[in-house]
């Protein structure tokens, strides 16, 4: 059974195949995007997260309710394991006044604080600083939450990233940093911006534990990123995870995608993370073929529903406009 | 009433609303046992502690995200930035983040942060120690700009400026901290967005602006010999700016001279110079609108030279004579 996995407790049968769903609703949702943008339905720029379902839904699946998370402009798949709504989402990205940021934020700005996603962001490594404020709240008010701050290989060179980690470091802030590798920066080959193997390897210049995962394997993301979480959560500070993850889309929707290979793509394509963690849900048992099917037909159905909300939902009115800019 | 310095009104702000409420904290350079760069701090840490009276290394880009990401979780941070030419430092975390984020997360969340910090010249620090750069905040939607000139405003605009539930930038001048003014002891506030008439007049209004609302004063006193009434008029806060006060203020004398310390070109002056002559006190000028600012270039070492750069009392008086000459 699934027990030989060394789960964390609160991963329970349910608990993955709600997992397996997700990540399929992470997959449809950016397809269904990208098909949008193609069609000129949805404007504007937007950064998809296909191929990393797995760093986004393992991740987010070791934490507790109370914990929060900042996010990147690849943040989609962040948002929907953190429990958001996915016709509130397409709304957004419609710019319609049901949209997270009644369509004043679009793709690169939902933010669910209830659920405490505070919020992908627009700016390379501009989210890594907000964590470490929100874990100094966690801690100076005892609240016990840890924060989990996503960013990309690309923000692991700004300033934000250095600066944060040794000021998390320093004050043993409960906030896991989680890099995604996905190899490239924009079209910056991470083996040209980086100069070591492992961008993990920077933790102990920061008197950090830094571990580098498979970000394909969904299990071995949930329990890294749950030992950092609870270490966190017991006042011994922050880590910094790396998930070696790609994206099989460009980095954007203007993307030719010339500085990369048709073989190097299929070579990350062949190990698709929904399709690994589906043979093993089925080797342990926990769910039949048919399951897997019809739980990621459920999963399409959501997005198509999702985007009939959307396309029913009211354009914002213009006297909205100077809405929100102060409290 | 008891006399106290600017300085000593912008710690015992900080103190009463420390007192009152746990969630006011302060970060920064330095504000621990040294007290901070100019001893503002001076003695908090020993009434605080170092949770609530937080030293930070030196990384203006994290320590600004910090309090973005601790005010959005729950509490109310100060942060003093040693000089504030150092804004340039944490700009993404202020004007990207800080001042966008409730507009863009669709009227989700609040950034009650406080970022003081001393601007101006006069001390012979030089062009990287003696910006003022308050118009370029003044240009950020979601951001609030606060220059207060005596110690009694300084006290009452910056318990105003905590208790707001927006990011506020607090200029304090470095000439002014060691002036002296009544100050009551007792909790009181300032409205934000409430300018003061610092001295009544009927031939002439100066507008002044942080060091030269004194300089103005010493004018108008000087002036007052010849026979000339000047009316001196304090915004306090430039967002949002009183503007009735200042409209007013120039249909009664019908003479405007605009003075502030910062570089002319580009300077808050063609602000409110616009912000007149859009009004219907155009109709009311018997002279054109003069404005006094800084000269175009980096403030230089030479106290000769860093004294002629800016506007002097000598400077305002020959403005004001022109401008009330003026047939």
């Amino acid at each position: 059974m699934y027990k030989t996995l060394n789960l964390p407790a609160h991963i329970d049968t349910g608990k993955l195949i709600e997992l397996y769903k997700q990540m399929w609703l992470i997959r449809y949702f950016d397809e269904k995007v990208d098909q949008f943008f193609a069609k000129g339905m949805i404007h504007g720029t937007t950064h998809l997260c296909v191929g990393q379902e797995a760093s986004a839904a393992g991740s987010i699946a070791a934490l507790q309710k109370e914990d929060k998370i900042t996010s990147t402009h690849r943040g989609h798949g962040h948002c929907i394991a953190k429990g958001a709504e996915t016709n509130r989402m397409m709304a957004e990205l419609f710019g319609r006044e049901t949209g997270y940021c009644k369509g004043k934020g679009g793709s690169m700005h939902i933010a669910d604080l209830e659920k405490g996603n505070l919020g992908a962001n627009g700016i390379v490594g501009g989210g890594i600083p907000l964590a470490v404020g929100a874990g100094l709240t966690s801690k100076m008010k005892q609240e016990g939450y840890v924060v989990l701050s996503f960013f990309g290989d690309g923000a692991s060179n700004e300033g934000s990233f250095h600066e944060s980690v040794n000021l998390a470091s320093i004050w043993k802030l409960p906030v896991v940093f989680i890099c995604e590798n996905n190899q490239y920066g924009m079209s910056g080959p991470v083996k040209e911006m980086v100069n070591v193997d492992n961008i993990a390897e920077r933790a102990p210049a920061y008197g950090i534990p830094g571990e580098v995962v498979d970000g394909n394997d969904v299990i071995e993301i949930i329990n890294t990123v749950y030992d950092a979480v609870e270490n966190a959560r017991a006042g011994n500070g922050p880590s910094l995870i790396e998930v070696k993850t790609y994206r099989w889309k460009g980095h954007s929707k203007s993307d030719a995608k010339k500085y990369r290979t048709r073989e190097e793509e299929m070579t990350w394509r062949e190990k698709d993370a929904i399709k690994q963690f589906k043979d093993l849900l089925i080797k342990e048992q926990i769910f039949t073929e048919d399951t897997a099917e019809k739980l990621r037909t459920e999963a399409k159905q959501e997005i198509e529903d999702a985007v009939a909300f959307a396309e029913n939902s009211p354009e914002p009115a213009i006297g909205t406009l100077l809405e929100d800019v102060y409290a | 009433m008891r006399e106290i310095t600017y300085l000593e009104a912008v710690r015992e702000a900080m103190s009463q609303e420390m007192r009152k409420n746990e969630n006011v904290f302060i970060l920064g350079e330095d504000i621990g046992v040294y007290g901070g760069a100019f001893g503002v701090t001076r003695g908090m840490i020993e009434e605080f502690g170092a949770e609530r009276v937080r030293n930070t290394p030196i990384s203006e880009s994290a320590i600004a995200g910090a309090a973005v990401g601790s005010a959005l979780t729950g509490m109310r941070p100060i942060l003093e930035l040693q000089f504030s030419d150092f804004i340039t430092i944490a700009m993404d975390q202020l004007v990207n983040q800080a001042a966008k984020l409730r507009y863009m997360y669709g009227g989700k969340g609040t950034v009650p942060m406080v970022l003081r910090t001393p601007a101006g010249s006069g001390t012979g620090a030089a062009a990287q120690h003696s910006q003022s750069l308050e118009a370029w905040m003044t240009h950020i939607p979601g951001l609030k700009v606060l220059q207060p000139s005596t110690a009694y405003d300084a006290k009452g605009l910056l318990k105003a400026a905590i208790d707001d539930d927006n990011p506020v930038i607090f200029y304090e001048h470095k000439l002014l901290y060691k002036t002296k003014g009544d100050v009551p002891e007792e909790e009181y506030s300032i409205p934000i967005g409430k300018a003061d008439i610092k001295r009544q007049g009927n031939d002439v209004t100066i507008i002044a602006t942080s060091l030269m609302v004194k300089k103005a004063l010493e004018a108008a006193a000087e002036l007052e010999k010849e026979g000339i009434d000047v009316e001196v008029v304090d915004p306090r806060t430039l967002v949002p700016l009183d503007e009735e006060t200042i409209i007013e203020s120039v249909k009664k004398t019908g003479r405007v001279v605009i003075v502030h310390e910062a570089v002319k070109r580009g300077g808050f002056g063609g602000e409110i110079a616009s912000v007149i002559s859009e009004s219907e006190a155009f109709d009311y000028l018997d002279s054109p609108i003069k404005r006094l600012g800084g000269l175009p270039i980096p403030i230089p070492y030479n106290p000769n030279l860093e004294k002629a750069t800016v506007p002097q009392v000598d400077n305002i008086i020959d403005s004001i004579k022109e401008a009330v000459r003026f047939k």
